[in-house]
């Protein structure tokens, strides 16, 4: 019970500082932020339930009031933001990766960049087009062109979440909870 | 860890957050129902408004808070330039700017801990689950308290490194970052669990 709690506390807070960090720090040169990269780790090491519930106590720190996204952003007027989909999206993308990772036989690496292009780019995609649709009165497939320019960065952020969580299943394989 | 409440005390803080919650979700809904720049323009104004009525330094506050509009109001100006239709970009982008306007009025004006008591109020009916309010407070605290505690941990494995390399960290360093951020995980659930538990 205990370490459930504390998992998915210090996970939202892994995100939290994802976000913190300057861009360039991760990628040499290429701007990308981390925070979408803490949500596919929420998914592929806490797995479904407790990397959605990770992802979920972000956002309700985020919606109270701190500026924990990504470019200092919080409040509750980044769910009035077009891109509001995204943030709907996250806890969902975290789940979906959490399950697939969990049900795969796979090795963890590949397992978790796989899971992450489902989860953290198809399904957030969706929920972020879906979004941009309605706050921007743009039909879905303009909306959809609009969405497509997160995807290079987030292709590169699939590939560094699978090295992450084969580095991690590698040293200590028990830290991945995905797989317990 | 700083909040985004502002520190120039207005006539709103003292309003109940609960209510300020829901007056922002019955206005929001009414912003999306209205589909002509007038009545969203006078909607911005009366916002506006609001913010100046707080005094300078909290409408410049609030203004710097707009900042992540830009991106959507070049987007949208340029493709209903393009498709020559003005009136219906404007209505866009004066909705986006009273919504987003109104939600950062209300955190401005709202103390950390009075959202997160409503958010508890509001996380009532989750009980039968297992989201206990005390549960929930406790996992805000701990995620509160070690963003600070994992920033300095994130800045400490990236001096190691270049202590050992002259080339830049790169994403290499969120493997000893995670790990830390599971061994703490670990650490405080044994805490907490010989201080009698999260209840």
């Amino acid at each position: 019970m205990e370490r459930n709690l504390t998992h998915i506390a210090l996970f939202a807070a892994l995100i939290a500082i994802l976000g913190l960090i300057p861009k360039v720090d991760l990628a040499g040169g290429v701007p990308i932020t981390a925070q979408s990269l803490g949500i596919m780790l929420c998914g592929t090491v806490l797995g479904a339930k407790r990397g959605a519930l990770a992802v979920l106590l972000f956002l309700a720190l985020v919606a109270a009031g701190l500026p924990l996204l990504s470019g200092g952003r919080g409040g509750i007027g980044v769910f009035a933001l077009p891109s509001v989909g995204y943030l709907v999206g996250f806890p969902i993308a975290a789940f979906a990766i959490g399950w697939l990772m969990e049900r795969t036989t796979l090795a963890a690496g590949p397992a978790a960049t796989l899971a992450s292009i489902i989860g953290g780019i198809g399904i957030l995609s969706i929920f972020g087009t879906l979004g941009m649709s309605v706050m921007l009165d743009k039909s879905l497939a303009e909306a959809a062109f609009l969405a497509g320019a997160f995807l290079p960065g987030d292709l590169i952020k699939t590939v560094i979440a699978g090295f992450v969580t084969q580095g991690l299943a590698r040293m200590r394989p028990a830290s991945l909870l995905s797989r317990a | 860890m700083l909040t985004l409440t502002s520190p120039v005390e207005t006539w709103a803080h003292p309003l109940p957050a609960g209510l300020k919650l829901a007056f922002l979700a019955v206005a929001t809904t009414g912003l999306f129902a209205l589909k002509t720049p007038l009545p969203l323009g006078l909607a911005c104004a009366a916002t506006a408004l609001a913010y100046l009525g707080c005094g300078r330094l909290f409408a410049t506050t609030g203004l710097r808070l707009l900042w992540p509009l830009w991106p959507f109001v070049v987007i949208v100006g340029l493709w209903h330039l393009w498709t020559a239709s003005p009136a219906t970009g404007a209505t866009i982008i004066l909705r986006m700017f009273a919504a987003v306007g109104l939600a950062n009025f209300v955190t401005m004006t709202t103390r950390l801990s009075d959202m997160l008591a409503v958010f508890q109020w509001l996380a009532r009916p989750l009980r039968p689950l297992g989201l206990s309010p005390r549960r929930l407070a406790l996992a805000c605290a701990l995620m509160v308290r070690f963003i600070p505690v994992m920033l300095e941990r994130f800045s400490q494995i990236s001096q190691s490194w270049s202590a050992r390399s002259s080339r830049r960290p790169g994403w290499r360093i969120l493997v000893p970052v995670t790990l830390a951020a599971l061994d703490d995980a670990d650490r405080a659930a044994e805490a907490l669990r010989a201080r009698g538990g999260a209840g």
